[in-house]
């Protein structure tokens, strides 16, 4: 008896501590979702999604940022995700034997935690210097850095989780291996991979470390090969500065970011979660 | 016993994983048009067996097979056998169901479009009358455009039976196909079996020794990675000439 109250006791104990630690994290998540909605909902306007950013004093909206930020964020994926998907397939299926992938795979986890600003500098100096200026393409260069682990490490992962007795019945068969892997294993896996695709999406949505030094920021639209404006950087600089009217444009910017990286997410988990395959 | 040919000759087998001997030099004949059952306790070999027929095992690194399988007048087991072709040839069902997630149809033609390459009036054909084969055209037809995945799992068996066969493989293995399933899905697998024997040459695994005398004319009991003992499954089954397959298959052990 003594052990089975020891034993509840420590059950009470641990479920308590976790349930703390739950709320704690919820708490700051929520005061921030709070401070977004009340500093950035007054921001909120159509003229926000319509005009260029403004000089101080004058009328404005963040529209050239939206666009600069959607236009790199979909280049940046467009470039890393074939390489982060191919990448990742060669990890899961045919990197069993032999060194390679293991140390494409330490290399990988390696540029995953990398500080993202470091990747803005090593394109500075892999790119911008060279072009002499910065521009879009720099920007969607260093996302698309960003986005290669990413996916690498989710399409590895999700295709680990495909059965193995799928892949034999795929050989019983007679299928060559690029068959199996291209129309067995990679069509279990889409759900997965393409939920690692959006969250690598909403990473970089939110990045501005690898802008600074690649896209800068521009005060109108521009095409990709100029300097680019972006949400990010703009939010930084906007925030920063001793204007009022800055300052609201600045919370609605981040407001924007906030939802649509919080969609992107709850999207993400709505494919695992139900994936097409059920 | 006229008519009698040898779809499979087995000499002198040895197979391991890794360092671990798991078949020690079988001998064994399978033959043409005949259904050939594999019993005997878990890990003695028999799916292991079954494995080398198609050269699964080929997959993991660590494992190899010594000897000879002949087919055709050809060692299996040679370098140089394109194993896709062999694939194609001898078709292999699993334990577990593992329809691909694709539609009915897809899962049919997949494996077809491989090594064929038939119109579309030839493949709706040849899907149904693989799916007839298995038994399953009539529970079907009306959703081949639906996922393999929504069928029930004695379905699901069925359709990959279906699959295999639309290929028109030579030789059938099946391991253990009926050990995830309901008695009723059992029934109509091993009703299957009896008919596909007037066009195929069958290997089954099975853990069900009822299962064994059933379905099959030949019954091979394996222990420990030997063979013990093959004979004509009514033979085997009521005049043994081992002790321990006798032991076996009266429940004294196994």
């Amino acid at each position: 008896m003594n052990l089975y109250f020891r034993r509840r006791l420590v059950n009470t104990l641990s479920l308590t501590l976790s349930l703390a630690a739950m709320a704690f994290g919820l708490f700051w998540l929520l005061w921030i979702l709070y401070t977004l909605l009340k500093n950035g909902l007054g921001g909120l306007s159509l003229s926000l999604f319509t005009q260029s950013t403004p000089a101080p004093g004058s009328p404005g909206g963040l529209a050239n940022a939206i666009l600069g930020s959607l236009t790199m964020a979909g280049a940046g994926t467009l470039i890393g995700t074939p390489i982060g998907i191919l990448a990742g397939t060669y990890l899961a299926e045919f990197g069993e034997r032999g060194w390679l992938a293991p140390a494409t795979r330490f290399i990988n986890d390696i540029l995953l935690s990398a500080p993202s600003i470091v990747i803005g500098l090593f394109i500075y100096e892999a790119y911008v210097r060279h072009v002499g200026h910065f521009s879009g393409w720099a920007g969607a260069l260093a996302l698309s850095l960003l986005v290669i682990p990413v996916v690498v490490r989710t399409t590895e992962n999700m295709l680990k989780l495909v059965p193995n007795t799928m892949r034999e019945a795929a050989y019983a068969l007679g299928a060559p291996q690029w068959k199996m892997v291209l129309s067995i294993s990679l069509r279990a896996a889409k759900a997965g991979v393409l939920t690692g695709v959006l969250l690598a999406v909403a990473r970089i949505l939110g990045e501005t470390a690898p802008l600074l030094f690649t896209a800068l920021n521009n005060q109108f639209y521009s095409n990709m090969n100029q300097p680019m404006a972006n949400l990010p950087v703009v939010i930084f600089q906007y925030a920063m500065s001793p204007y009022e009217d800055w300052h609201a444009l600045a919370w609605a910017g981040s407001l924007l970011i906030g939802v649509f990286v919080l969609g992107l997410n709850i999207v993400a988990r709505a494919l695992v979660r139900n994936p097409s395959q059920h | 016993m006229t008519g009698l040919t040898p779809k499979l000759a087995v000499k002198k087998l040895d197979f391991y994983y890794g360092h671990f001997h798991a078949l020690k030099n079988i001998n064994l004949d399978i033959y043409e048009g005949k259904v050939t059952a594999f019993i005997g306790p878990s890990g003695c070999g028999k799916s292991t067996l079954l494995r080398t027929f198609n050269r699964m095992y080929g997959l993991y690194p660590k494992q190899r097979a010594e000897g000879e399988i002949n087919m055709n007048g050809r060692n299996l087991l040679d370098s140089d056998v394109d194993l896709n072709m062999l694939r194609a040839k001898v078709g292999m069902v699993f334990q577990k169901p593992t329809p691909f997630p694709m539609s009915i149809y897809d899962n049919i033609a997949f494996g077809v479009k491989l090594y064929e390459n038939l119109s579309k009036p030839d493949m709706d054909d040849r899907v149904e009358w693989a799916l007839q084969k298995a038994a399953l055209w009539n529970e079907a037809k009306d959703k081949l455009k639906q996922s393999g995945l929504g069928l029930s799992g004695g379905q699901q068996q069925r359709l990959c039976i279906a699959r295999a066969v639309a290929v028109k493989p030579e030789v059938l293995l099946l391991d253990e196909p009926t050990s995830a399933l309901d008695p009723i899905s059992t029934a109509h697998i091993e009703e299957l079996v009896h008919e596909l024997k007037q066009d195929y040459t069958i290997a089954i695994v099975t853990h069900n020794m009822q299962q064994a005398a059933r379905v099959s004319d030949y019954t091979a009991y394996m222990y420990l990675g030997e063979l013990i003992e093959v004979g004509q499954t009514d033979g085997i089954f009521t005049t043994p000439q081992k002790k321990a397959t006798e032991d076996y298959i009266t429940g004294k052990f196994g």
